[in-house]
C-alpha cells in the first residue's frame, strides 16, 4: 500500500458495522468522535493561550479567557521595536533557509551518486554516511566548538550552519526515491547528450520533487527550532536565532509573561502557517520519510 | 576533454560518482568523522581550553563512576525514557486507533493532533513554564483553584518537575506518532479483516490477534525513534527549569544538560567528552536493539 492512500480512509468499521447499524452504535460512534475532537481541541490549547495572551495587556494577563477583552497588538510592537527579535528573526529564516538549501541539494546529489552510478567503493560510502546516523549531535557539539573557535567561526552565520550542511538521513530518503527513477529516462538523456549533472538536474531531480519538498520542510523545521548547537556557538545578542534569542528574554523578563508569549509566538507562527497552507503535503511528507527513513 | 572521450563508459561513470562525491565526502569526513574520534580521544584527557592538553588514561570515566550527580543525572535521563516512552505510545495509538475509524472532520482533528509537532520546543517550553506557575499566574493552578482544589507545586518540586518538564515533550511527539500509526493501521491488508469478520470475532481479538501483531514494525520504528528523543532531552529541561536549569536539585537534569553544564560552563572539555562517549554508548545500545527486533519480524 503506497503512502499516498492516506488521505482516502477505507475504515475497518464499514466491515464491522454491516446491517447492524443500530442507534447504540452511532452513539458510541458520536462519542468516539466527541472524544477525539475535544482531545485535539486541548492539544492545541497551549498554542491558543499562547496566541490570546499575546494579545493582552498585562493586567489582562492572569484572566483565562481567551478572548481578551481590549485585544492589543502593543506587545507586537514593543517586541519589534525593541529590535533584538526582529534581528533574531532574520537571522533564523536566513539561517534556515540557505541551510535547507543546502542539504537538500548535497543530500540528492550524494543520494543520487549512491544510487545510478556503479563505481567502487560505492557501498563503503553508504555505510559510512549511514553510520553517521549513530553518531548523536551532543557528541560532536564539543569537537564543533573546539574547531569553530580554531577557524574564527565561532559567532557567525557560518558557524552555527556548518554542521547541518548535509544530513545522512536526507541522503538516505534521496536514494531510496531515486530508486524509483527507471534507468532507461537516463539512459535516453544520455543518448541525447546531456552530461551525467545535466541529467540529474534535469531528468532525475524533477522526477523526485514530493521527496525533495518533503525533506525541504524537515530540515527547515529542524533548523528553525534548533537549540543547543546555536546557544553553543552565538555569544552576542546579534547573532542568536529565534530559540537562544527567546530563551535569554525570557530570563530577562521573567515575569512580563505577555511579553514571553509575544516572542514564543514569534517564533511559532512561521511554522504554523506553513503547516495550515501544506497541510495534507506536509502531513503525506511525514509518512514518506518516516517510513522509508 | 580529449582525455575524457577516451575513457570507456563505466570509467566515465567513476569519474562522475567521484566528482558527485568529492565535497560531500569531504564533508563527512571533517564534519562527522574527525570530530566523532576527537570526542573519543579528548575522553581520555584533561583540558579546560586555557592550559594542554594531556593524556590522563581513563581517570575521565573513573571520576564519572565515583560521581554522584552523574548517577543521579543517569537516573533522571532514563526517567525521561521510561515515563515518555510508554505513555506517548499507548496515548498515540490509542488516538490513531480510533481516529482510523473517523470520518467526519477526520483531517481537521488529525491536524489539531499534528499542530504540536510543528512548534519550536523552546518557545512551547516557556508557554508551559507559564502554566505551571502558582497562583495567580499559571494557567493549571488557577484552574484548581477554580474547581476548589489545592494547589500543586510543578517545577519548584523536586518529585513533580520531572513529570512537569517531560509532558510538553510528549505533547510534541504525540502528533507524530499518531500519524505514523495510522499509516501503520492503513497498511494492514483488509483482507485479513474480512477473514475475521467471516470468522466472527471479537473486535477486541481483531486488535489484539491481528492489529497489533502486525502492527510490530511500526512499533518498533517508535518506540526506538522516541526513545532516543527522550534520552536526548534538552530543550525544555532548559528552559522550564528556574535559575539553575536542571533544577531545583538537580532533579530533572538529563545528561544532554550535564554535557552542556560541564563543557561550556565548567569548561571541562574532557570530562564532557567522556560523558559524550556514555551517552553514545546508550544510544549506540538502543539502536542495536532496533536492528535485532526488526530482522527477528
Amino acid at each position: 500500500m503506497s503512502v499516498q492512500d492516506i488521505s482516502v480512509k477505507p475504515s475497518t468499521d464499514a466491515l464491522f458495522s454491516g446491517s447492524s447499524r443500530t442507534s447504540r452504535r452511532n452513539m458510541g460512534q458520536f462519542i468516539r468522535w466527541a472524544l477525539l475532537f475535544g482531545g485535539g481541541i486541548l492539544m492545541i490549547m497551549p498554542i491558543v493561550f499562547m496566541l490570546s495572551t499575546s494579545l493582552k495587556f498585562p493586567f489582562e494577563v492572569y484572566n483565562l479567557n481567551l478572548i481578551p477583552e481590549e485585544p492589543t497588538i502593543e506587545n507586537y510592537t514593543y517586541v519589534l521595536e525593541d529590535g533584538r527579535f526582529y534581528h533574531w528573526f532574520w537571522n533564523s529564516l536566513i539561517i534556515a533557509i540557505l541551510t535547507t538549501v543546502s542539504a537538500v541539494f548535497f543530500d540528492a546529489l550524494v543520494g543520487y551518486a549512491l544510487c545510478k552510478f556503479k563505481f567502487p567503493g560505492r557501498y563503503i560510502v553508504f555505510i559510512a554516511i549511514l553510520s553517521t546516523l549513530m553518531i548523536p549531535t551532543e557528541m560532536l557539539v564539543i569537537p564543533w566548538y573546539l574547531m569553530s573557535k580554531s577557524f574564527g567561526w565561532l559567532d557567525s552565520y557560518w558557524g552555527i550552519m556548518f554542521p547541518g550542511m548535509m544530513t545522512a538521513f536526507g541522503t538516505f530518503l534521496m536514494k531510496q526515491f531515486f530508486e524509483t527513477v527507471p534507468d532507461d529516462f537516463l539512459e535516453a538523456a544520455r543518448i541525447d547528450g546531456l552530461n551525467e549533472f545535466q541529467i540529474w538536474w534535469q531528468v532525475a531531480m524533477p522526477l523526485v520533487r514530493p521527496a525533495l519538498a518533503a525533506l525541504a520542510i524537515f530540515v527547515f523545521l529542524g533548523n528553525w527550532t534548533a537549540f543547543i548547537w546555536p546557544l553553543i556557538v552565538t555569544n552576542s545578542a546579534d547573532m542568536y536565532t529565534l530559540p537562544v534569542g527567546l530563551s535569554s528574554f525570557g530570563d530577562e523578563v521573567d515575569v512580563a509573561w505577555e511579553l514571553i508569549m509575544t516572542g514564543a509566538a514569534i517564533s511559532t507562527l512561521p511554522t504554523l502557517v506553513v503547516f495550515l497552507v501544506f497541510q495534507r503535503f506536509i502531513i503525506r511528507g511525514v509518512v514518506m520519510a518516516g517510513l522509508k527513513g | 576533454m580529449r582525455f575524457y572521450q577516451n575513457l570507456t563508459i563505466s570509467q566515465k561513470q567513476i569519474a562522475w560518482a567521484w566528482t558527485f562525491l568529492a565535497l560531500p565526502v569531504l564533508f563527512y569526513v571533517v564534519i562527522r568523522f574527525y570530530p566523532t574520534a576527537n570526542a573519543f580521544v579528548l575522553s581520555f584527557q584533561e583540558w579546560n581550553l586555557l592550559g594542554a592538553r594531556s593524556f590522563t588514561g581513563f581517570d575521565n570515566y573513573v571520576r564519572l563512576y565515583n560521581d554522584p550527580v552523574f548517577w543521579k543525572v543517569f537516573r533522571n535521563t532514563f526517567l525521561y525514557l521510561i515515563l515518555g516512552t510508554p505513555v506517548s505510545l499507548v496515548l498515540s495509538f490509542i488516538i490513531a486507533y480510533h481516529l482510523d475509524k473517523v470520518r467526519f472532520m477526520h483531517g481537521t482533528i488529525r491536524a489539531l493532533y499534528f499542530i504540536p509537532f510543528m512548534t519550536s520546543a523552546v518557545a512551547m517550553a516557556w508557554v508551559w513554564r507559564w502554566f505551571y506557575q502558582p497562583v495567580p499566574i499559571g494557567v493549571f493552578n488557577n484552574f484548581l483553584a477554580t474547581l476548589g482544589f489545592g494547589q500543586i507545586e510543578f517545577l519548584s518540586s523536586t518529585t513533580n518537575a520531572l513529570p512537569s518538564v517531560l509532558a510538553p515533550a510528549i505533547w510534541a511527539g504525540l502528533g507524530f506518532q499518531v500519524i505514523i500509526f495510522m499509516a501503520g493501521l492503513r497498511a494492514i491488508p483488509q483482507s485479513y479483516y474480512e477473514a475475521a469478520r467471516i470468522d466472527g470475532v471479537s473486535s477486541w481479538t481483531v486488535l489484539s490477534e491481528i492489529t497489533i501483531p502486525l502492527l510490530k514494525p511500526t512499533v518498533v520504528f517508535l518506540v526506538v525513534f522516541s526513545s532516543i528523543g527522550f534520552l536526548r532531552i534538552f530543550d525544555q529541561v532548559y528552559n522550564m527549569t528556574t535559575n539553575n536549569p536542571g533544577g531545583p536539585l538537580n532533579s530533572t537534569k538529563p545528561l544532554v544538560l550535564l554535557i552542556y553544564d560541564t563543557a561550556f560552563n565548567g569548561f571541562n572539555m574532557g570530562y564532557a567528552a567522556a560523558q559524550t562517549v556514555v551517552l553514545f554508548t546508550i544510544l549506540l545500545i538502543v539502536s542495536l536493539i532496533q536492528l535485532r527486533l526488526l530482522r527477528d519480524r
